[in-house]
């Protein structure tokens, strides 16, 4: 197989659960993980006769704050619709989702590679019950009758806030989209709307993705969804894997299944799923018990304004305020302590003492001062102590320079055969008999004057 | 006297002079419920131990000195349509697939009138899942008209108007999704009022169509319905169709005097009705035109147009809210659904499926747009609209089991309203010239409630139509 005949065509979609206290429609905690089957719930979230579906408001705030950080559009117009299908985790036998006017459209993110991925919309919806499958009885607690085996279902989950996120098919190796992943992993988590922790189900992610020839213009005539992958490493495994299956069923001249297909871990390989569903009719309308949202201008502008800054923001604020290097911003950016200290430290450091930023910087990531329970004061000060350079009267230095030489016969005499780095050695040594923080590249030069 | 024939206010004023206590008013009503069930079949679930206990309750609050301000209903005995969630009391909505459903939570509209201090005698029956305009859908059996019980009380909440009309209860509760009050209570010739979508909560209804659905009370007079909706008027946390809108007080304004009030009369809701109906309701406009009122013939979308509109609307919900009856967490499978369940959810799932959705679904939802300006139009000219209520009186028995499409076409004359979420009343006003109820609607704006329920006690007062009770 010639890999480079086809070009990968793949596109995301991401399910974010966001951490509010309460489920999307009703006041139940949403926080279910671990928790005792069936002891979060009431009558909204069980689907029972007679209950009715109220918006959380938080959950769609943060769902638009997400379309928000993803440079969405934000209509000002935007409804839920039901999605109908039968299954034994959806208790309403609809989900409420969003159909053809989601809270946000025609977004975009920028990859390291400077390539720009679509985000196509991000809407919100509610994730279903847990279904646990038990496969015969004999090991089980439970006995039925011929020993068959059971489903036990957990709706703790029933209602939980769910954000879709879903991009255009953009994506043409798996390491983009494993670095897209990781930087909307980053942007939840910085918008504290959900912890995203994969293990937790947090975030779940299906690829789509087809082969088109190179040169192709048009996208390609099917593609195939993967579900169940819990981890960005198995992402790269899967678009891998199916890359080659693809490219194997193109190399014969056939077209590729339209299919879901799951991910095996074990195998690190898809599978086919059981059944070649046909497409399934959702019969789509607006949702009757929940009036649709008209927002204005204003209230979008102030809920802009309300979202914490984000990573790359706050990364080129540092640089341009403070004019520190990319790589220092990213490392005090990424540490909350850090981020959080750093400026008024930096600030105190160069007002009252004279210190540079960069110093500051630096002192902070590399000499890993205690900063966490220290106060910016004092932190200033410490900096200052360990970097200023004082003054010292030119007699007594000479004497300590003097000092150091006769007291360090071997040192002196393996510079003379050639090793400078020795002298560093004895700069060293003359701060330490002075006891003070002497500007190093005079000392230098005085000692390698004295060594002629 | 006979207790149960008592009216909310003339209940409420005997138990505040200690002419009698709650516990002999209510064991009037369950006694009357002994005797005429048989023949009446109004109710599905009757709660005999606990309505005694709850009026027994009642009457220890009265006596502790617990005011009737605070209680407005402290005491009443009340039936509640068996599609309203009572906690701990069995809830079927007349159908199989709930016949031991016991509901762990009460509908709003149930938790509002407990606290105001109901007693529940009962659930009553309906058509299954409210599908119907005759109660004869119903999986308990077909209710029968305290007036004639050769002829069905009308429907879906035929129980509810049946156990006023036969005064099984002293008040009712009920619901309309396109003439379920308004049509039993004219054919029972009692009160019944559909407050305007939104301005009570369906919070526990058994949903029917989920944009449509009102609920209201069946009462024996029109204060009686302005008190009890002033207890359930308001917006609720836990339905997002609910009004925010201030709820007035619909007693206060209800005796005002009800000169030069603009009232029209469309002939397009007098095409196709019977002689008996027209000569009643045209006798009934002559005495409110006494009243000083302003009778102006105004134009309408005609009724018959909206019967397609409504049926698509209607089930294309229908299909979906009855969707989570699966038997597997509650009530049973989805077998048990008779006959017009399963034809409703067909052809509701039809109108919605890819490829039909937008001739049938979007386009009813779009006429429903032209419907709301209609009346929005005509609320320019005129304050309220009065027309019949239904086309016809009471059909005999088994009339709605010939033709599938027996109620929509019924309700012709309620389904504009009901598709444009406006408030109506059903008034009692004569007898067919075979002692069968007629009566006539009025019908206003959103959120007129105060203004039709003016109207309508300015015409019980002066009539005596609302004194007359059947022979059982």
């Amino acid at each position: 197989m010639d890999s480079k005949k086809y070009q990968p065509v793949i596109g995301l979609e991401v399910h974010v659960e966001l951490k509010t206290k309460s489920k999307m429609f009703c006041g139940c905690s949403a926080d279910y993980f671990g928790q005792k089957p069936n002891t979060h719930t009431c009558p909204v979230c069980l689907g029972l006769p007679g209950a009715l579906p109220v918006p959380n408001k938080k959950a769609i705030e943060w769902c638009v704050m997400i379309g928000m950080a993803l440079n969405c559009e934000i209509p000002l117009f935007s409804k839920f619709d039901r999605k109908n299908y039968f299954y034994p985790d959806l208790a309403k036998g609809y989900q409420i989702s969003q159909y053809d006017q989601p809270f946000c459209l025609k977004g975009s993110i920028k990859l390291s590679n400077g390539k720009t991925i679509g985000i196509t919309r991000v809407h919100m919806e509610e994730d279903t019950a847990k279904l646990i499958h038990q496969f015969g009885t004999q090991n089980s607690k439970l006995k039925t009758q011929n020993d068959e085996g059971y489903s036990l279902i957990d709706f703790n989950r029933s209602g939980v806030p769910l954000v879709e996120i879903v991009t255009e098919p953009n994506f043409e190796t798996a390491e983009e989209v494993k670095e897209y992943l990781r930087k909307l992993h980053q942007l939840v988590r910085a918008l504290g709307v959900s912890n995203a922790d994969m293990e937790k189900g947090d975030m779940r992610l299906e690829p789509n993705i087809s082969l088109k020839r190179e040169g192709q213009i048009d996208l390609p005539s099917y593609k195939v969804e993967v579900k169940n992958i819990n981890s960005f490493n198995f992402v790269g495994k899967a678009i891998e894997f199916e890359i080659k299956r693809q490219a194997e069923i193109l190399d014969k001249g056939e077209k590729p299944t339209q299919e879901t297909r799951g991910f095996n871990e074990a195998k690190n390989s898809t599978v086919s799923q059981r059944s070649k569903e046909e497409a399934h009719d959702y019969r789509y309308f607006p949702e009757p018990d929940i009036p649709p949202f008209r927002w204005n201008q204003e209230y979008l502008d102030k809920l802009r304004a309300s979202m914490p800054k984000l990573t790359e923001e706050k990364q080129q604020e540092l640089i341009n305020k403070y004019n520190i290097n990319p790589v220092s911003a990213a490392t005090i950016v990424y540490n909350p302590d850090l981020y959080r200290t750093f400026a008024s430290t930096a600030s105190i450091g160069q007002e009252a003492f004279g210190t540079a930023y960069e110093v500051t910087a630096n002192m902070l990531i590399n000499k890993k001062l205690p900063y966490i329970e220290v106060s910016s004061e004092e932190l200033a000060k410490n900096i200052a102590n360990l970097t200023k350079v004082s003054n010292i009267d030119d007699n007594k230095l000479e004497k300590i320079i003097d000092e150091v030489i006769l007291e360090n016969e071997k040192a002196v005499e393996d510079y003379k055969n050639g090793k400078e780095t020795v002298i560093m050695f004895l700069i060293g040594l003359v701060m330490k008999k002075a006891q003070q923080k002497l500007d190093a590249q005079m000392v230098k030069e005085k000692i390698i004057q004295k060594l002629k | 006297m006979n207790l149960n024939t008592l009216t909310i206010t003339q209940a409420k004023e005997g138990l505040k002079e200690k002419k009698f206590s709650s516990v002999e008013l209510t064991k009037a009503c369950l006694e009357r419920i002994k005797n005429v069930e048989p023949k009446i079949n109004a109710f599905v679930t009757v709660s005999e131990k606990e309505a005694i206990e709850q009026a027994d309750k009642a009457d220890k609050l009265a006596s502790q000195g617990e005011t009737l301000q605070d209680k407005p209903l402290l005491g009443i005995p009340f039936s509640v349509k068996d599609n309203f969630c009572t906690k701990g009391m069995r809830t079927t909505a007349s159908s199989k697939v709930l016949d031991d459903f016991i509901p762990p939570y009460d509908a709003t509209v149930v938790a509002k009138l407990k606290e105001a201090g109901m007693v529940i005698l009962g659930k009553t029956n309906l058509d299954a899942w409210a599908h119907g305009s005759s109660t004869e859908t119903s999986d308990y059996g077909t209710t029968k008209n305290p007036w004639n019980i050769k002829h069905l009380p009308g429907g879906s909440s035929g129980g509810a108007a049946a156990s006023i009309a036969a005064d099984e209860a002293i008040a009712a509760i009920g619901s309309e999704t396109a003439g379920s009050i308004r049509q039993p209570s004219d054919w029972c010739g009692v009160v019944g009022l559909k407050p305007t979508y939104g301005r009570v909560s369906r919070y526990g209804v058994v949903a029917m169509a989920s944009s449509l659905d009102s609920p209201g009370p069946i009462t024996k007079r029109v204060e009686d319905a302005a008190l009890i909706l002033n207890i359930l008027a308001g917006k609720d946390t836990y339905d997002a169709t609910t009004s925010p809108k201030p709820v007035d007080d619909y007693l206060a304004t209800i005796k005002n005097n009800i000169q030069g009030i603009k009232i029209g009369i469309a002939d397009e809701y007098f095409d196709d009705i019977t002689e008996q109906v027209r000569k009643k309701v045209l006798e009934a406009i002559k005495v409110i035109e006494k009243m000083g009122v302003k009778i102006i013939k105004i134009k309408l979308f005609p009724p018959k147009y909206t019967i397609a509109v409504y049926t698509i609307l209607q089930r294309a919900e229908v299909s979906s809210n009855l969707a989570r009856y699966d038997g597997i967490r509650f009530g049973n499978d989805r077998s048990f659904f008779a006959d017009e369940a399963k034809r409703r959810i067909m052809l509701g799932t039809y109108a919605l499926s890819a490829g039909y959705y937008d001739q049938y679904y979007n386009k009813a939802q779009k006429v429903r747009t032209v419907i709301v300006n209609d009346f929005n139009k005509a609320f320019k000219e005129v304050d309220v609209i009065l027309a019949p209520t239904n086309p016809w009186t009471a059909l005999p028995l088994g009339a709605s089991k010939d033709n599938p499409m027996y109620g929509e076409m019924a309700d012709a004359l309620v389904e504009p309203s009901s598709i444009a979420g406006l408030p109506g009343i059903n008034v009692p006003c004569g007898l067919s010239n075979i002692g069968l109820p007629v009566g006539f609607q009025l019908i206003g704006p959103q959120f007129s409630e105060s203004l039709i329920l003016n109207i309508a006690y300015q015409y019980e007062q002066t009539t005596q139509w609302h004194k007359l009770k059947p022979k059982l």
